[in-house]
């Protein structure tokens, strides 16, 4: 390839990453990546589940009924039996040491916000405190 | 970093891409090739030379009821091989279902297995395949089998089915693997592999059975 068309073609690629990029800067597509690079394997890129293996979090009972319980269970994960929409579920959800309280403020608003769901969103503040409940906040 | 089994896969690939690419006969595009080494032996009979295709060992392993899955019970079938384990914290679930996708288009078609190979078999007892079988939704247990064997068998497994599989205390998990589906043929030969964590190489998975079954179809009715 001629030169001149190689810089070209550099130039049109990182432009592609700057454009991709933009569309990430805002915190509601802060969650959806995050969700996507941690959670989506196991819960389903729309959130579905995995038949009876993985709960679902689109259209979760659970999302609700236990709102205060969530930042921790993000940040330690769970295991035992859980009951979602009236479905029994037994298998382990890893932790997430990794993520910041603000990333996991990010994530559950995504999840509280998304595929239907219409859950009360949550401030950083807040998620610090609940994650204070399992000694799971950085304070970042 | 590559790890080295994906490197064996990798290779495996390339290969088929070559092998697939000199080819113009049309014979050729309609049928799988065969993965792995391949030996060429003189005939005593002084015939043409004989190809050996590189070949699955013979295993015994148990299944999700506690019975017994010998090569002989799969021998005939063409069947879809994977490693997972059932606390798997990061691959798993998606790849069983890709898995899963293929299970329902050939449910209850006799020629057809699907064969799950635990990496744990420590923590996955017959009871956990069990459990793990029925809220994947799989209750045939004759078609789609959820095995364990000792710990060195499944490793020698999942290397001839060209998969990576391999204890490691820094992945998550403790097992560092693939999620690569091997499609074998009904006299033990790997035909394809397939990326179980890509649907559109899922897919390619679901074009190419049909004509593997074809291919069995025919030699079954030779005389
Ligand atoms: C390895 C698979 C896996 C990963 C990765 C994972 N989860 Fe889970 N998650 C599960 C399982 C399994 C359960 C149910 C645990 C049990 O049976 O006790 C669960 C339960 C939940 C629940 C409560 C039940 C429900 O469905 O409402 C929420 C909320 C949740 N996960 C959110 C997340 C979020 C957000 C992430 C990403 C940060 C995530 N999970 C990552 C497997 C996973």
């Amino acid at each position: 390839m001629p030169r001149a068309l190689q810089v070209l073609r550099g130039a049109a690629i990182a432009t592609a990453f700057g454009l991709l990029a933009g569309c990430f800067t805002n915190k509601q597509n802060e969650g959806a990546r995050l969700y996507q690079e941690h959670c989506s394997n196991c819960h389903g890129e729309q959130g579905a589940g995995l038949r009876r293996l993985i709960p679902p979090l689109a259209g979760s009972d659970y999302l609700s009924t236990n709102r205060a319980a969530l930042p921790c269970i993000l940040r330690k994960g769970q295991q035992g039996l859980v009951v979602v929409n009236a479905v029994e579920y037994n298998q382990v959800m890893p932790p997430h040491e990794d993520l910041t309280d603000s990333q996991i403020t990010n994530i559950l608003n995504f999840l509280q916000q998304s595929w239907g769901n219409k859950g009360e969103a949550y401030t950083i503040r807040e998620v610090s405190e609940l994650l204070g409940a399992c000694n799971g906040s950085d304070g970042r | 970093m590559i790890h080295p089994f994906f490197r064996r896969v990798l290779l495996a690939l390339s290969g088929t891409l070559l092998l697939a690419s000199c080819s113009d006969n049309k014979q050729q595009a309609t049928t799988l090739p065969y993965i792995g080494e391949h030996d060429v032996r003189a005939r005593t009979d002084g015939g043409p030379a004989d190809t050996i295709y590189a070949t699955i060992p013979r295993f015994t392993l148990t299944n999700q009821e506690g019975k017994t899955v010998t090569d002989s019970t799969l021998a005939g079938k063409v069947y879809v091989t994977d490693f997972f384990f059932a606390t798997c914290p990061s691959i798993c679930p998606k790849m069983q279902s890709e898995m899963l996708r293929v299970y329902e288009k050939y449910k209850n078609n006799p020629r057809v297995a699907f064969l799950s190979h635990t990496i744990d078999p420590a923590h996955d007892s017959i009871p956990v395949l069990r459990d793990y079988a029925e809220r994947l939704g799989v209750t045939n247990a004759s078609q789609w089998q959820f095995v364990t064997a000792p710990h060195d068998t499944i490793f020698a497994l999942a290397r001839a089915y060209m998969t990576g599989a391999e204890a490691d205390k820094k992945a998550a998990g403790g097992f560092a693997h693939n999620g690569t589906f091997a499609l074998v043929d009904g006299q033990r030969h790997v035909r394809g592999l397939y990326d179980g964590m890509n649907p559109q190489e899922v897919d390619r998975l679901l074009r190419e059975m049909p004509l593997l079954l074809a291919e069995e179809s025919a030699k079954q009715s030779k005389p």
